[in-house]
């Protein structure tokens, strides 16, 4: 299917502070973003789609080289959900995705100098959360001069703050599409997380979080980071598929090397190799960071931890998709949001996709899944012509009158 | 007696404005209906994914859930109205799904085939099952896996403590439904209660 071919990433800068959860300020910061399709007369057909975890602002298309050729592998992380023809169809609405602060991509970092003390901040970047990304979010869409969104899209990390926005923003926000997301973490989503932290804080190049000053990464805990990270997005039956018993180099039947730490089964191969990759780009704040937004967030604590309250005050439809091998976030996980949203009569549709995949079948391609979520922006596509219809006739019946 | 459609007659129990909960929804042309025709809101429950899809492209709220699983996610009284229209006959938990309806619905509609429509008693004292418009199955491919009568369904709303508040039977002709009030056990291919809890 066509790409949307090459795209730019846009920066704004922001010098009023962006109050945090935590009470802290970033006082001056940048956001990096990118945008597909065009935005309507009106302003009607905009769809932020919200980042997980280790993606960027770069959803679709391609990235070019300083010649203007298209880069080998750089089509964006959901490049099959979004562009011309696809399910999210950016021939008819105008995408944006926001690279979150505290991330690695270019945004405002901890690899950047905090502007109060004229140092990297590092470990000192300010702790951001769920509800500060939308907020930063929000201040793009204000820049962009679009004061209501015809949806807001995000899987995992990325669902979290759609339905965020529909409580923080609700009148800004007509559908939200929450895919193999959770309401909150539960304890052994945290625990995986703090072995992952620990991970990166216990590597001897981590410096308490100031290792850029001494000109090394914590490649180590890095890798063991995201190999943890791995196993929770792949279903046991894709692992099983993938590599069985293989070992690296023999026959499944052969006998073994006999030795503890050399690499042995082909499993191991694929875990080690995802660490390096992650461990070339990834930043090791940035990880901390993100981990623990995902830990605090959790809409219904404020509500008594009753969700249906918290989600009372959202006014935007829902569409909310989970994947059955999904263990990270299961299906209970997003049916504890359809059932909130129901007790409020809220209008919702869920789909549960029976995928093999795992966490990870939200990023890859499932014709049932991508049916879905086409036919959804396909009303929502409806909905704006009807619109803007019922908008020309009052204004020609004005002019009549 | 003059022919409706079968949307018609079954939208005729649902009162305007109902909040409702189809079970086993389909395509959800009938909520799409109850939503234009007569100002209802409310969800849709479906198992199957293409009919998940088509409920999508209607624009109708549907929640893709495994009946057998029961109604967890719904509230007591959350509906005026639960629909069980052509539903119960696949449900092996029938008698539960039954009690969860009239637990999370003020009111209750079920239709099934009625097993005792007279080609079917003609069929079975010939010595084989039925096999008909409303049965189209033979006896070891059928997804029906519960088979009752009008009167059976009778005896289960009572022994469920449900009020009947209206029943009749229902053939199908082409787009056309009669409407049939007497002798459905009989004359019906079709059997159809409304039922509160009494």
């Amino acid at each position: 299917m066509s790409s949307i071919g090459v795209v730019t990433p846009q920066t704004l800068h922001f010098t009023e502070p962006l109050r945090l959860s935590s009470g802290a300020e970033l006082r001056d910061y940048t956001l990096v973003y990118e945008t597909y399709g065009q935005l309507n007369a009106d302003r009607s057909n905009a769809v932020l789609v919200c980042h997980a975890l280790n993606a960027s602002h770069h959803v679709a298309g391609l990235h070019a080289d300083a010649q203007g050729q298209p880069l080998p592998k750089s089509a964006g992380w959901w490049d099959n959900m979004i562009g011309p023809g696809k399910p999210l169809d950016t021939n008819q609405f105008f995408v944006i995705c926001v690279n979150n602060p505290g991330s690695c991509f270019g945004s405002t970092g901890p690899m950047h100098t905090n502007p109060a003390t004229g140092r990297i901040y590092g470990a000192d970047f300010p702790v951001v959360t769920v509800e500060d990304w939308v907020n930063a979010q929000a201040r793009v869409l204000d820049r962009l001069g679009i004061q209501q969104l015809a949806a807001v899209l995000g899987g995992s990390l990325g669902g979290m703050q759609a339905l965020s926005w529909t409580l923080q923003h609700p009148d800004r926000v007509k559908h939200c599409v929450a895919v193999a997301t959770a309401p909150k973490l539960s304890a052994q989503n945290i625990a995986f997380n703090e072995v992952a932290r620990q991970a990166i804080i216990t590597d001897p190049d981590f410096h308490g979080g100031h290792f850029y000053a001494h000109g090394v990464v914590p490649r180590r805990g890095l890798r063991v980071a995201r190999m943890i990270g791995h196993i929770t997005y792949l279903s046991d039956d894709v692992m099983e598929q993938k590599f069985g018993r293989e070992l690296v180099g023999r026959g499944v039947l052969d006998a073994p090397r006999y030795s503890t730490q050399d690499l042995e089964f082909q499993v191991e191969s694929y875990l080690r190799h995802q660490g390096d990759k992650f461990s070339d780009y990834f930043d090791a704040n940035t990880y901390l960071l993100i981990t623990r937004a995902l830990d605090y967030f959790d809409p219904a604590r404020l509500h008594g931890g009753d969700l249906a309250a918290a989600l009372a005050k959202a006014v935007s439809k829902f569409l909310v998709i989970s994947f059955t091998t999904d263990w990270r976030f299961s299906p209970a996980r997003s049916r504890e949001i359809v059932k909130a949203l129901v007790d409020h009569r809220h209008d919702v549709s869920y789909a549960e996709i029976d995928a093999p995949h795992g966490h990870d079948a939200f990023l890859l391609d499932d014709a049932r899944y991508h049916d879905v979520v086409r036919a959804y922006f396909g009303r929502i596509a409806q909905g704006l012509q009807a619109d803007r219809l019922a908008t020309r006739a009052a204004a020609d019946v004005n002019f009549a009158t | 007696m003059s022919e409706r459609t079968l949307h018609e007659v079954f939208a005729e129990l649902v009162p305007p404005g109902s909040r409702v909960l189809d079970l086993g929804c389909g395509d959800g042309a009938f909520l799409a209906y109850l939503r234009d025709a007569r100002g209802c809101t409310g969800y849709g429950i479906e198992l199957d994914d293409a009919k998940v899809h088509a409920c999508t492209q209607r624009g109708v709220n549907v929640i893709q859930l495994n009946l057998e699983e029961g109604l967890s996610l719904f509230e007591d009284n959350s509906f005026d109205i639960v629909l069980q229209l052509d539903t119960l006959q696949h449900l092996r938990n029938t008698e539960a799904m039954l009690r969860e309806t009239a637990r999370v619905g003020r009111q209750g509609v079920v239709s099934f085939p009625n097993f005792a429509h007279w080609p079917h008693r003609v069929s079975v004292l010939r010595g084989r099952m039925p096999v008909s418009r409303t049965l189209p199955y033979q006896w070891y491919d059928t997804p029906n896996i519960r088979v009752a009568t009008f009167a059976d369904f009778e005896v289960l709303a009572h022994r469920n403590g449900l009020r009947v508040l209206s029943s009749f039977g229902l053939n199908t002709e082409g787009r056309g439904s009669e409407v049939v009030h007497r002798w459905p056990n009989l004359l019906a291919a079709t059997a159809v209660f409304k039922f509160e809890r009494g």
